[in-house]
């Protein structure tokens, strides 16, 4: 098992080398000039030709991605052109608000849809069934920009429960903290708690059909039990597949729920820093985006172990 | 032993300086701190390297200057106490005002002024022109420095007063040496605020804590100008990129002042008491249609006066302002509501909307179907929204016209492109300037006519730079005033741009909040928290 | 090449008959298949249906509540909505069913290589895994930059965030076939491998796939939404239903029509695929869901 975790590691930096060049060549080809930005409306060509050249934008390819390269083996990520901070710096500010957000939005996810789908399972082709498969159809179908605005709408404007915008260290307090994460993660998790309650639902009705569940049943266990002892144990592994898949969906979907509320996260960070084409925060952003995604879905693949006995590498 | 302990010593600073911050931190709520969600994120530090308007006032924020002008366009000293200005308007004698220090400690001296001012006029418009007249700057003494000029330059003072990008700030001499093409990373200043570096996160939130060192002067505030004092303890700038959030934001009072606000979003915020809806912007922004002078058709200058009878600026104040009553049509090259602006000429742009004359001057300039490119930005409402306006009057014209769509950040790009639009060139941008930037010839940059050094659309006209060299050299106001009327009826000959009206973005804050300055830009000192 | 579409179209017709047969017990399949069915119609017969061009800017009657003359209100630019919405199903529809047929394609010959020649699945799949880490709307914002905004790069984009899905479900799903008896069978008859390909394994992937395209299609379509949100949308200019509601997102308590009536027609669209799309599913091979 080591050895597989070993060979794991490798291969993701076979991805992540991978990833950072494409990255890198993508915003290389990229017409956006960081010194056009600089200048501001009222520059002319010159002014803007002037500004490159001081910024070293004006060397060939193989030469500034060296130099990016080198960096990165020393852990330096380069500094921002607009804000002259390290990317290291940017990064590390922003890191505790999506990390929240996004554990928060799994938390609840599982937490809610996981049940749901047992339930729906169990009860299969019940109104309860059918109502959990409405809504999680419907879980779908909205856009998480127009969720999101519902919720502030609903919570925060007309009954004023919970702030609109925003994100409070969790050093500054427990309560302020999930205070402003709490309709964030609502409107990020609901595509989520769809997506997570079908799989649920149909992994629990094939695995109920299975002849050591009805052994189960037959031998008088509690139908709790055979539930979760037997169904949902055996249920986990597809779930915990789509909960690693999820990751790159939540992460395109965190960029969105912080520019909805406000949250100075890693999502908005990319966003603003593509917009400017702060090139040095792009490319640091990906990699760690990507290096994120791996990494989980390492965790995941680990966590088929647990669940599943019969699965070894 | 020895080495040891001096290695130990930061480690033991830093564990006070904790130590110390946790009380420090627990006090910030009794503290009266002002909210402010700005117009844009402050990503740039520098106010000479760049125009951008957050930057620049950024730049109000930490830095003085060393003369203002004030709601009635006048020049008043700010950090200069007294000057002298020779017979012959040759020699300016300035000394500065007593108790001028930097955040960093240090005396404000003649030769930090010097310096700051020599690299802004390497980069300003109105600078350069002074520069150029410029003999040498000395240093008196730490606190006397004179201006000798070659020959006399009625703006010197206006220059040094200029309220909008670029603003001649004052900085240290170590800091304004460095070179103006290059951005500055250390904001210190003499102004009535001190940036905490420490607590910018880019992109969210910027922190500045109340100069207590600072000396402010006597006369009420009147724009940048007069006594500059600060009444709350810290100021957060916290940017909310969504303007439905920012909305609820202040309607909530999570937020205190709202500066830029898209006038759609009034109605939300007028059933709220606490909180005051205001045009405190006097001279608001101008919108501008520009195009390209390289490339057909619009380098025939028939084309581009055929677009003065068919564009109806009504139409761009709505698509921009939402509301009347947050714009109004402007039929002049300078800003509406100042000295210089007029309605010489005006009458194509002015009268009612001639489509005929339109399609005949677009015949005679032997319009051959060319493609015409609009290079649009989606994420800019303001740019967005004239792209299409103009779009549909190109086709109903029957020019062969298309938008081309990317962000803010491909279309500045683009636009310094000089290529034909097939090659990734373009025909027509749009943008908008607040109105201090187009109050005169002097600072009105997209009037230019210098070609390759022009403005992006690199127009070529001698005649209009002719006559704004005529304006420099006017000595009272009603020469100013012809000398401003000729260059504008110039240009409506040439057509450099369209203006395409002007308009005010609202500002909105709460109830809690008074003394706030009426003036083309957002001040924060005078500014009261209850 | 009859030898080889007999077999093929043997094995793929008892997939329409169940399809057809379990459509019949699922009567929520065949209310989504038939609001589809509406809204391709509506798409198709845009310019018939009552409305004027949908760019067509008139800021004097900007933001009009629905009345007669605006079914769904105007604008901030005084545009239409109603004749926005009704073309903007042509945008919509075409992001979603581009993306779900290119992905599928493009997913099954990757999938069908990397399933059955070992060496390339390693390389392959590390490339999906990187590509997979990319979050699309990075991507659609950067290959914005690259060219500028259109239709075609919008679906490029969700395309590419697509594809590692469908490939790990066409190599799962080769890794399990090429076991069965009967492909050990051919190999050992010394069948080549294309023939193998589409012979065995090819007929036994089209009902996945089928209900995998469904879901992807209307994925697409909330992507575009989402994309358009961010500014790396389709161009403004074009509407679809994602940026009509992307546009007017700040004004959603001041005039909610905009965004009320684009997002009916979404989420019912959406809605209406995923339902065709379990009840194929439910149709097809219960047991499939488990590789969904």
């Amino acid at each position: 098992m080591l050895a597989y975790i070993i060979r794991r590691l490798f291969s993701t930096l076979v991805v992540m080398t991978v990833v950072a060049f494409v990255v890198f060549s993508l915003l290389y080809l990229t017409p956006g000039d960081p010194a056009a930005v600089i200048a501001g409306d009222a520059a002319t060509t010159d002014d803007i030709a002037r500004i490159r050249a001081n910024l070293g934008l004006d060397e060939p390819f193989l030469v500034r991605f060296g130099t990016w390269a080198w960096g990165l083996l020393h852990g330096d990520l380069g500094t921002s052109i607009f804000t002259k901070l390290a990317v290291t710096h940017l990064i590390a500010q922003r890191v505790e608000p999506t990390v929240a957000l996004t554990l928060c939005t799994l938390l609840v996810a599982v937490a809610v849809a996981v049940p749901l789908g047992v339930i729906a399972a169990a009860k299969a082709g019940t109104w309860i069934d059918r109502g959990v498969m409405a809504f999680s159809v419907l879980g779908f179908s909205v856009p998480v920009f127009v969720l999101a605005y519902i919720l502030i709408l609903t919570f925060s404007i007309e009954l004023d429960w919970l702030p609109v915008q925003g994100y409070h260290n969790l050093s500054d307090g427990v309560w302020e903290w999930l205070r402003h994460l709490i309709l964030p993660s609502l409107a990020l998790g609901t595509v989520y708690m769809a997506l997570i309650a079908r799989i649920t639902r149909a992994t629990m009705l094939d695995v109920l059909s299975q002849d050591y569940v009805r052994t189960a049943q037959a031998k008088g266990l509690a139908p709790s039990s055979v539930l979760i002892g037997h169904a949902l144990k055996n249920a986990a592994v597809p779930i915990m597949t789509i909960v690693g898949i999820g990751i790159a969906l939540l992460i395109s979907g965190a960029i969105v729920t912080e520019t909805v509320f406000a949250i100075p996260g890693i999502g908005r960070l990319t966003v603003d820093a593509i917009l400017r084409r702060d090139y040095p925060i792009i490319q640091g952003v990906i990699l760690i985006f990507s290096a994120a995604y791996v990494l989980v879905n390492l965790a995941v693949d680990l966590s088929y172990m647990f669940f599943d006995p019969r699965i070894r590498y | 032993m020895v080495s040891l302990v001096s290695r130990l010593k930061p480690l033991i600073a830093a564990a006070c300086l904790a130590l110390l911050a946790i009380p420090a931190a627990a006090s910030a709520q009794s503290q009266k701190v002002l909210k402010f969600i700005p117009q844009a994120d402050l990503r740039i530090l520098d106010p000479i390297s760049t125009t951008a308007y957050i930057t620049r006032n950024h730049g109000y924020m930490v830095y003085d200057t060393l003369f203002a002008m004030d709601e009635k366009f006048q020049v008043r000293p700010q950090m200069v106490d007294k000057h002298e200005i020779s017979k012959d308007q040759l020699t300016y004698t300035f000394t500065l005002r007593d108790g001028l220090k930097f955040h960093d400690g240090q005396p404000v001296r003649s030769a930090d002024c010097i310096a700051s001012i020599e690299r802004w006029a390497k980069r300003d418009a109105l600078g350069q022109k002074l520069a150029e007249s410029t003999d040498a700057w000395t240093a008196v003494n730490d606190k006397t420095f004179r201006l000798k000029l070659k020959k006399p330059f009625p703006l010197t003072l206006e220059g040094l007063a200029k309220p909008s990008s670029n603003v001649p700030f004052i900085m240290p001499e170590r800091i304004a040496k460095t070179d103006a093409f290059k951005n500055i990373e250390d904001p210190v200043g003499s102004g009535p605020f001190k940036f905490v570096k420490a607590e910018w996160v880019p992109g969210n939130k910027v922190v500045y804590v109340k100069n207590t060192d600072y000396v402010p002067r006597k006369e009420p505030p009147s724009w940048a100008s007069g006594g500059k004092v600060v009444k709350v303890d810290r100021v957060e700038w916290i940017y909310i990129p969504d303007s439905a959030t920012a909305a609820a934001a202040i309607n909530a009072g999570e937020a205190d002042w709202w500066e830029q606000m898209p006038p759609d979003l009034i109605p939300l915020l007028a059933k709220n008491k606490q909180v005051t809806v205001k045009n405190i912007d006097p001279l608001g922004s101008m919108g501008l249609l520009r195009f390209n002078f390289l490339h057909p058709p619009f380098n025939n200058p028939k084309m581009r006066q055929a677009l003065l009878y068919a564009l109806n600026q009504q139409d761009y104040v709505i698509g921009i302002a939402g509301d009347p009553k947050n714009g109004h049509p402007c039929y002049s090259y300078f800003t509406c509501g100042t000295p210089l602006s007029n309605e010489i000429s005006a009458d194509p742009l002015k009268g009612k909307r001639d489509m005929e004359k339109a399609k005949q001057l677009i015949k005679e300039s032997g319009y051959k179907g060319e493609r015409i490119v609009i290079i649009d930005a989606t994420d800019q409402p303001i740019v967005h929204s004239q792209s299409l306006l103009t779009l549909e009057m190109l086709k109903k014209l029957g020019l062969n016209a298309e938008v081309q769509a990317g962000d803010w950040g491909t279309l500045i790009t683009r636009r310094a492109v000089k290529e034909t639009p097939d090659k990734g060139g373009w025909n027509i941008f749009h943008t908008w300037l607040v109105g201090p930037d187009m109050v005169n010839p002097a600072v009105n940059f997209p009037i230019r006519g210098t070609g390759d050094k022009a403005w992006f659309g690199w127009p070529t006209d001698n005649r209009l730079e002719e006559l704004r060299e005529a304006w420099f050299n006017s000595t009272d106001v009603n020469s100013s005033k012809k000398a401003a009327s000729a260059v504008q009826q110039r240009a409506f000959e040439f057509v450099p741009f369209i203006p395409t009206g002007q308009f005010i973005l609202p500002t909105a804050y709460r109830s809690n909040i008074s003394g706030v300055i009426i003036a083309p830009m957002s001040l924060l000192w005078n500014v009261e928290k209850k | 090449m009859s030898t080889l579409a007999l077999p093929a179209a043997r094995s793929t017709s008892p997939t329409w008959l169940r399809l057809r047969n379990a459509l019949r017990r699922h009567p929520t399949a065949i209310v989504g298949a038939a609001v589809l069915g509406i809204m391709i119609l509506v798409a198709l017969f845009a310019p018939w249906l009552g409305t004027i061009d949908p760019q067509a800017v008139a800021p004097l009657r900007r933001l009009k509540p629905p009345s007669a003359e605006y079914w769904f209100g105007s604008d901030m630019l005084g545009r239409d909505v109603y004749s926005r919405v009704i073309y903007g199903a042509r945008v919509s529809l075409a992001v979603g069913i581009a993306v779900a047929l290119f992905s599928t394609f493009v997913g099954l010959a990757i999938g069908l290589v990397t399933g059955y020649i070992r060496w390339v699945d390693a390389i392959v799949m590390r490339i999906m895994d990187g590509l997979m880490s990319i979050p699309s709307v990075l991507l659609a914002i950067a290959l914005m930059a690259l060219t500028r905004a259109s239709i075609g790069n919008v679906i490029l984009a969700i395309t590419l965030a697509e594809v590692p899905r469908v490939v790990r479900l066409v190599r799962s799903l080769v890794l399990t076939l090429r076991e069965q008896p009967y492909v050990e069978a051919a190999v050992a008859a010394g069948t080549t491998l294309p023939r193998i390909l589409t012979r065995h394994i090819l007929p036994n992937t089209v009902a996945p796939l089928l209900v995998q395209a469904t879901y992807v299609c209307a994925s697409a379509m909330i992507t575009e939404a989402i994309l358009s949100f961010i500014g790396a949308g389709t161009p403004p200019n074009i509407p679809s239903w994602g940026n009509i509601m992307a546009e007017a997102r700040s004004l959603f308590q001041i005039a909610g029509y905009l965004i009320l009536f684009p997002g009916i027609c979404l989420s019912l669209t959406v809605l209406a695929i995923n339902l065709l799309g379990d009840g194929m599913r439910d149709a097809l091979d219960p047991r499939l869901a488990r590789r969904m």
